[in-house]
């Protein structure tokens, strides 16, 4: 039954996202392709299930979530429910094989929510669920799965799930849990300009330290325009770094020096980004990505990725054409000439990118 | 303060001094007036320093006039582009000032538009073959401008006037001969507009499916997918790479050491190997030597054949890094493997209803690109190097005649008054009296030359008049890189009323990409070329493509007009030389020495050191 529960990055299984949720299928689908990714392994929603069912919560959510009344009651009664013997045991021995290839006994792992109805083409739950860093020890771990679990119930998550027309009590939370990454530097990329949604473009925008303050938005982070086309940095801004997360609990002031001082290298700019034409490719839409440097990795091979889903702004525009088709260019130029005729842009504003923490 | 939305009028300023009395040498209708002053006001003046880089003389100004009927003629009337007219132009102290006229209401435009896709569509339909018989039209005109000759009037008529009865005397032939040459000019011109605002038409209308498609797109990518490898535009540069190769198999280098001509051409005469190196030389000259500096836009610029100098000065460094073991080829299959790389790409990012249209326009606008690049060629350097080369033979004429006393009288007449003087010149032969205007046109001439002496030496401003809120005509954007954003740069960075400010930042269209810093030399001319030191970046008001040896010395190049399909740009990208273009000031604010940083993707120039400190009272640029 273990097997069922619970899954690793490099298992073939662990790329069904309906089981296992979009994260932990994007990471899985990473680690297939050789892409540098932390190791881990997912929880899919049979654990889940089994949590509800044996607990005999189920039929309480779904009427408590009719109410709309009693979120913090839920989320006590979760809080209290006994976890399936099978279940922590399958958590527990996974967690101890992950001990024995990273080499470390009670390695440090981050523990993420991954939503079986999250990272749909619809709505990306992005920021709505907790993530929780530096947890160590199966006692811990389980304890953090859980409350990834009870996360669901989370208020601004059950307004958001309605929000996008998907029922919170058929959300079903997978969880993903991966090696803390030492990281360095950490950020996001996109494969797709935000504010444009240029295709040619790739953004990436990085901290010092982890993710966490870049994607919490408590520092303006350094920003990195490249083309995508020829791989070349086309625009640097330096971000004001005045924080960054060293652990996951607490953020510290960062030195004056440093705040202005870019945290990546342009070569490291640069291998991201081909980094992420190659996802993008291989998935066949915009990418957005998060990543990090890993201060544990030598030089020239400190890059992880940490997750990766589609972008969800600009993919699900149409791609209209500047001019009309069937017209012919000799029309086509006349609309050109004149500014007229044809298809025109509608430029939205730049759409506020959601990230929630993945290191 | 004046008001900042404007530049000055026309009448608000006042020549350099000397040059009191400018605007008697040009025709009237070339030259601002009180009467159509509330016109001239209304609109926005740039000054076409890209093709007179310097004061024109008053026969110089025949060229503009041609220029701006062939651009108008068929903007106007013949294809009747939708939202615009012609060129109107004005000489302002003898520089050449033009504004794009525009069609603003919509329902001319709607009615415009159905004439155009009619007449246009019926030349990109037939472009290969229409292009083709263009090349025999021009090259017709410019055999018939061969044949034109001004020998010295006879004392009596040869006696085949007799013997074939000919009735009509050779001395008319001078009239007749000089007409010609006018009337072939302004026909050559109407030619290069034939096809010039169609092809600019393909490709902004590519250049718009880009934009739409890649929002953040640069201009350089967009040209460097649709710029041809292959055009004779680069051709009389390969000659002399051609010829370097040739002098070093040969052995025979070392009589290529920037000795005079003249001197040179005799040492290798000297010698076998050397003649037959000659031979080599005299069969790339015709046509390829035919070949301005800058554009033949002026009588007085030198072409390569003129001043063999020129040449023999790029051969000569070709053949230094042919020593140095430097590769002098441009990188061809680097270009084409990097531009269908591009291409690929971008292809690959469209969706497929995209890719279709991604696919038609830009074969349209390679299909037209090559017309762009090597027009020039036909008009601006063959019809050009011919139509001077005769009218100094007019000059002679005229010294012949007992009219002039230098040969380079001649261009101190305008066309008009020229014709007259040849009247004067046959009538009073026929009558058998001294010539009526010798002693009238003489003192002219010399207050004349003081003249254009005063307004050659001053700068031009960048611009007059008021500019619209929108510029909207495709020759000034893609040609002159004159964009609503770089009017009112000119604006913020200068008020609008020139002088020589000491802003050490200046901005302009990035034309090639790379970044390069270096010390500047300033060179207004070509004749200057030889001065360009191994490093330097160039600054000049424009970049012709005959400028070719000096780009595999500069480091970079800025020039103070032109925009991303000005020839600088197109021939840097094609040289992979980083560039500035349209910045509007660099030749009045840079000088020869002052270090400067160029980006040739953002088009920014930044002066790191000045030889001189900034220049007293200046003002920096508006961020």
């Amino acid at each position: 039954m273990s097997a069922h529960y619970t899954c690793g990055f490099d298992e073939p299984a662990c790329r069904d996202a309906r089981e296992f949720g979009g994260k932990a299928a994007g990471l899985a689908s990473l680690t297939a392709a050789g892409l540098p990714v932390a190791p881990g392994f997912a929880v899919g929603a049979a654990a889940y299930r089994a949590f509800l069912e044996s607990s005999g919560l189920r039929p309480v959510l779904t009427s408590a979530l009719a109410r709309d009344a009693t979120r913090d009651d839920i989320a006590r009664r979760l809080a209290a429910a006994p976890i399936p013997d099978a279940v922590a045991t399958a958590i527990m021995q996974r967690y101890r094989r992950l001990g024995m290839e990273t080499g470390v006994a009670d390695v440090s792992v981050a523990v993420r929510s991954s939503a079986t109805a999250e990272d749909s083409a619809a709505a990306s739950f992005a920021g709505e669920f907790e993530t929780w860093v530096d947890v160590a020890g199966a006692e811990d771990v389980i304890a953090h799965v859980r409350r990834c679990w009870t996360s669901v119930f989370a208020g601004r998550a059950v307004d958001y799930a309605r929000a996008q027309g998907v029922d919170p009590a058929g959300v079903e939370m997978a969880v993903v849990v991966q090696k803390t990454v030492r990281a360095r530097a950490a950020g996001v990329m996109f494969t797709v300009s935000p504010v444009t949604g240029d295709r040619s473009r790739i953004v990436i925008e990085a901290s010092w330290g982890l993710g966490l303050a870049v994607v919490g938005g408590e520092v303006t982070p350094d920003r990195w325009v490249v083309d995508k086309v020829r791989l070349t940095v086309v625009e640097r801004i330096p971000g004001d770094k005045r924080i960054e997360y060293r652990r996951g609990d607490v953020a510290v002031h960062v030195d004056p020096a440093r705040r202005a001082q870019p945290c990546l290298t342009d070569d490291q700019v640069i291998e991201l980004a081909r980094l992420g034409k190659r996802i993008e490719r291989e998935q066949r839409c915009p990418q957005d990505i998060e990543f990090a440097v890993d201060r544990d990795l030598p030089a020239g091979a400190d890059l992880v990725l940490l997750q990766r889903r589609p972008e969800t702004v600009w993919s699900g525009r149409p791609q209209v054409p500047r001019f009309a088709t069937g017209h012919g260019v000799t029309r086509w130029i006349g609309d050109a000439v004149t500014g007229g005729g044809g298809n025109t842009r509608t430029t939205a504003p730049a759409p506020g990118h959601q990230h929630e923490a993945a290191a | 303060m004046a008001d900042p939305r404007r530049f000055a009028y026309f009448h608000e300023t006042t020549p350099p001094p000397g040059a009191e009395g400018w605007e008697s040498m040009y025709p009237y209708f070339l030259v601002p007036s009180a009467e159509t002053r509330a016109e001239e006001q209304e609109r926005l003046w740039f000054a076409d320093t890209m093709h007179w880089s310097r004061g024109c003389h008053p026969l110089g100004s025949v060229i503009a006039e041609a220029a701006c009927l062939g651009a108008g003629q068929n903007s106007t009337r013949i294809f009747a582009l939708p939202a615009s007219l012609g060129l109107d132009l004005r000489i302002q102290h003898g520089y050449v000032y033009v504004s794009p006229v525009p069609v603003t209401d919509p329902e001319e435009i709607a009615r415009r538009t159905g004439h155009f896709h009619e007449r246009a569509g019926f030349y990109y339909q037939h472009w290969d073959e229409l292009y083709g018989s263009w090349k025999d039209k021009v090259s017709a005109l410019v055999d018939d401008m061969r044949l034109v000759t001004f020998p010295p009037l006879p004392e009596y008529e040869p006696i085949e006037v007799v013997t074939e009865a000919r009735g009509r005397a050779t001395a008319w032939e001078i009239i007749a001969g000089y007409r010609r040459l006018i009337d072939d000019i302004f026909v050559v011109w109407q030619h290069h507009f034939e096809f010039l605002n169609l092809g600019y038409g393909g490709y902004i209308a590519f250049f718009q499916f880009c934009r739409q498609a890649f929002p953040e797109i640069s201009e350089q990518s967009i040209a460097r997918m649709v710029a041809g490898i292959d055009v004779i535009a680069f051709r009389p540069d390969e000659e002399l790479r051609s010829l370097a190769r040739l002098a070093c198999s040969i052995g025979v280098a070392d009589l290529i050491d920037g000795a005079a001509p003249q001197r040179t051409f005799a040492e290798l005469a000297g010698s076998a190997d050397g003649r037959r190196w000659l031979r080599a030389y005299d069969e790339a000259k015709d046509p390829w030597f035919n070949y301005f500096a800058e554009y033949g836009f002026t009588h007085d610029q030198d072409t390569w054949l003129s001043n063999p100098a020129i040449p023999l000065t790029g051969i000569q460094r070709y053949i230094g890094k042919l020593r140095a073991g430097e590769e002098i080829g441009r990188p061809v299959t680097r270009l084409r493997a990097e531009r269908d790389e591009i291409v690929a790409e971008y292809r690959s990012l469209l969706t497929d209803d995209e890719a279709a249209q991604f696919d038609e326009l830009l074969g349209l606008a390679r299909r037209v690109f090559p017309y762009i690049e090597e027009h020039n060629i036909y008009v601006e350097h063959w019809a050009h190097a011919v139509f001077w080369q005769k009218m100094w033979e007019l000059g002679s004429f005229l010294v012949s005649a007992g009219f002039a006393r230098a040969r380079d009288d001649v261009f101190h007449l305008n066309r008009f008054e020229l014709e007259e003087v040849l009247h004067d010149i046959v009538q009073c032969w026929a009558a058998g009296v001294a010539v009526r205007g010798a002693r009238r046109w003489a003192a002219e001439i010399d207050r004349r030359r003081g003249i254009v002496a005063a307004l050659q030496a001053a700068t031009p401003l960048p611009a007059y008049g008021t500019p619209p809120v929108e510029i909207s005509d495709p020759l000034a954007i893609m040609n002159y890189g004159i964009t609503t954003e770089r009017v009112a740069a000119w604006l913020s960075a200068d008020g609008g009323r020139g002088g020589s400010a000491g802003a050490d930042r200046l901005t302009g269209i990035g034309g090639s990409p790379g970044t390069v810093e270096g010390p500047v030399r300033l060179l207004r001319s070509e004749h200057d070329l030889s001065e360009l030191q191994a490093g330097e970046v160039l600054v000049c008001p424009i970049t012709a493509p005959s400028w070719g040896p000096a780009f595999s010395v500069a480091a970079g190049v800025v020039t103070d007009i032109g925009g991303m399909m000005s020839h600088a740009a197109i021939v840097c990208r094609e040289y992979g030389l980083p560039a500035v273009v349209g910045t509007g000031f660099a030749t009045a604010r840079l000088h020869t020495g002052d270090r400067v940083r160029l980006d040739g993707a953002t088009g920014e120039v930044v002066v790191l050191d000045r030889v001189a400190g900034p220049v007293a009272g200046s003002e920096p640029a508006a961020a």
